[in-house]
């Protein structure tokens, strides 16, 4: 397979700080490559560079054949890029950002209307087309950016985190219309905090964290490296400590998500839930509920990083950029 | 070349409906420049009777220069301003990902404002048609004094896109505006420089922004001047090119910090 997008080595360092140490990775024509990672991992960073917004500091990019440094204009022709923020004036209207997005790709006049307006007909925003964005609702505004970043049938899409903050029926929307281009043959790179979203879309998934690609593969190939599933344990007030001494004994501990859940690796899958309640109810630990869990991106993303990428998005962290060293 | 052409056209039609749809850039390009005409030449129009005070028709007649500086200076400011706003909301991403020329970005802004200096020349001389004043240069004269304020407005605009650009923050930029004040009572914009006291009027006498002042009003209050107009020309070109450099090393910075 032919690679839309070839990295090898790349790096980008703000002064003293590292934000991407030498990321390799390769995309092949044709498919949705999630790029997971919690916030200031290095994916805007990446992005950024492979879209030609800010120049690498070490290594080499191709994007659609060309490279991002020395045929900057070929690449930028290539790909259509919805950023993180939704960058979008609020103060113009739905067709005009469309129309202005149009001239900016070079596409004339009278085609550029055309386009906008079979655009704005896909993305279900005819009615609101006139209207000022400024008044649009989160998913609105991302299918909009969706549409403009279309504009020009590019043959590489980056999408920088299209559906943090929407809710789950504009995300789905927003799901949907990724799959319809991948299917029309758009190559997709999609940066995401959202496992679920990974796992749904993806056909290969990058897990990057501090910089670097710490694991790569298909959602399903990642998932087997891991192997056994876990059992998910919500216990009664003030006993988890000694839960997780007891289960340990079991298998290997997961780190905990919070402080009254117990999450333990077992070999044998539903074969050693009784012997976990067995060995809880001799020591008069209560449990509030159990699950048997098997191993999703999730676990894949703790087995890489040591901790959870979601629990990490809703505490919030730092700026993309300023943390990884 | 075409479509690099056609860029500069789309981004300054945008520059001037977002210029439209906020009032608080418009506001300090049209409504604070005519209350300060009102209050001067309603308050101070005495002022042509003081020994030394050009010959003019009326202090509204002399004032409209002054006015159209303001104007024109305030819509380089807006521009800067809207300019950091697109940086800071990442809208400028959008466009430096296309496959333009990214200098076709700054050059398309200051489209923009020029075309709202053009506004700005064409609201104040018919404000002082209306009431009363003369454009002593006639067709020409007016024509004359559009043309300069309207090239004038591009080169300011030149500056506030530079300090945009280097900053990108809305906020420094618009911290601007008093020292935009500052230049404007330093030149010859509100008052004549041979009646001003020392140090200012030695400020005023080498302000380039006093050479365009006198190349925009000359035609207004007497008629058109070839030696004001040569040096209000040159003073412009200074200052576009001092803008142009500025914005360009600005544009260089940016791309290379992202």
């Amino acid at each position: 397979m032919t690679a839309a997008i070839a990295v090898e080595g790349l790096e980008r360092a703000f002064d003293d700080v590292l934000a991407v140490q030498g990321v390799d990775l390769e995309v092949g024509e044709g498919e949705i490559y999630g790029f997971l990672g919690p916030n200031g991992a290095g994916k805007t960073t990446t992005v950024r560079m492979l879209t030609t917004l800010l120049l690498p500091t070490g290594g080499r990019a191709t994007v659609a054949g060309h490279d991002v440094v020395a045929e900057a204009r070929r690449v930028r022709a290539s790909i259509g890029v919805a950023l993180q923020e939704a960058a979008l004036d609020p103060l113009m209207t739905g067709r005009e950002l469309i129309r202005l997005q149009a001239t900016l790709q070079g596409i004339p006049g009278a085609e550029g209307r055309r386009r906008a307006d079979d655009l704005l007909e896909r993305v279900d925003l005819v009615a609101a087309a006139d209207r000022r964005v400024g008044a649009y609702s989160g998913g609105m505004k991302r299918r909009l950016d969706l549409a403009a970043a279309l504009v020009h049938e590019p043959r590489v899409l980056f999408l920088d985190e299209p559906t943090t903050g929407l809710d789950p029926v504009s995300r789905k929307s927003i799901w949907e219309e990724v799959r319809t281009l991948n299917d029309e043959g758009t190559t997709v790179f999609l940066t995401t905090q959202y496992l679920e979203e990974a796992d749904q879309l993806a056909d290969n998934v990058g897990i990057i964290d501090s910089g670097r690609i710490v694991a790569e593969g298909t959602p399903a190939a990642l998932k087997a490296e891991l192997g056994h599933p876990h059992i998910r344990l919500q216990l009664e007030e003030g006993s988890v400590a000694q839960a997780e001494e007891i289960c340990a004994r079991i298998g290997p501990l997961l780190p905990p998500i919070d402080g009254k859940t117990v999450l333990v690796e077992v070999e044998n899958g539903a074969g050693d839930i009784p012997r976990v309640v067995r060995a809880l109810d001799d020591a008069g630990i209560g449990v509030a509920s159990l699950e048997l869990v098997h191993p999703s991106l999730d676990d894949v993303f703790v087995a890489k990083t040591g901790y959870h990428l979601e629990k990490e998005d809703e505490e919030g962290s730092e700026d993309e950029g300023a943390v990884a060293a | 070349m075409a479509t690099n052409l056609r860029v500069v056209g789309a981004l300054g039609m945008r520059s001037i409906r977002q210029t439209f749809r906020r009032p608080q850039l418009i506001a300090p390009i049209i409504v604070f420049p005519t209350l300060l005409l009102a209050i001067q030449t309603g308050g101070a129009g005495g002022a042509v009777n003081l020994p030394g005070f050009p010959p003019v028709q009326s202090f509204l007649q002399f004032m409209l220069a002054g006015a159209m500086m303001q104007s024109l200076m305030l819509a380089g400011n807006s521009g800067g301003i809207a300019m950091a706003v697109d940086l800071e909301m990442g809208f400028t991403d959008r466009l430096f990902a296309a496959p333009i020329s990214r200098f076709t970005i700054v050059l398309g802004r200051l489209a923009g404002t020029a075309a709202l200096g053009l506004f700005a020349a064409l609201w104040f001389l018919m404000i002082g048609l209306v009431f009363g004043a003369t454009i002593e240069g006639g067709v020409p004269g007016a024509l004359l004094a559009i043309g300069l304020v309207t090239a004038c407005a591009m080169a300011v605009g030149g500056i506030g896109a530079a300090i945009a650009l280097r900053t990108g923050s809305a906020s420094v930029v618009q911290g601007l505006f008093p020292l935009v004040l500052v230049v404007l009572f330093l030149s010859s914009a509100f008052f004549p420089v041979e009646l001003m006291i020392e140090p200012a009027k030695t400020i005023a006498e080498y302000n380039p922004f006093s050479l365009v002042v006198e190349g925009v009003r000359e035609p207004i209050v007497s008629g058109i001047d070839a030696s004001d107009t040569r040096d209000a020309v040159l003073a412009i070109a200074g200052i576009v090119v001092f803008g142009l450099v500025l914005s360009a090393r600005a544009l260089k910075h940016r791309l290379r910090v992202g």
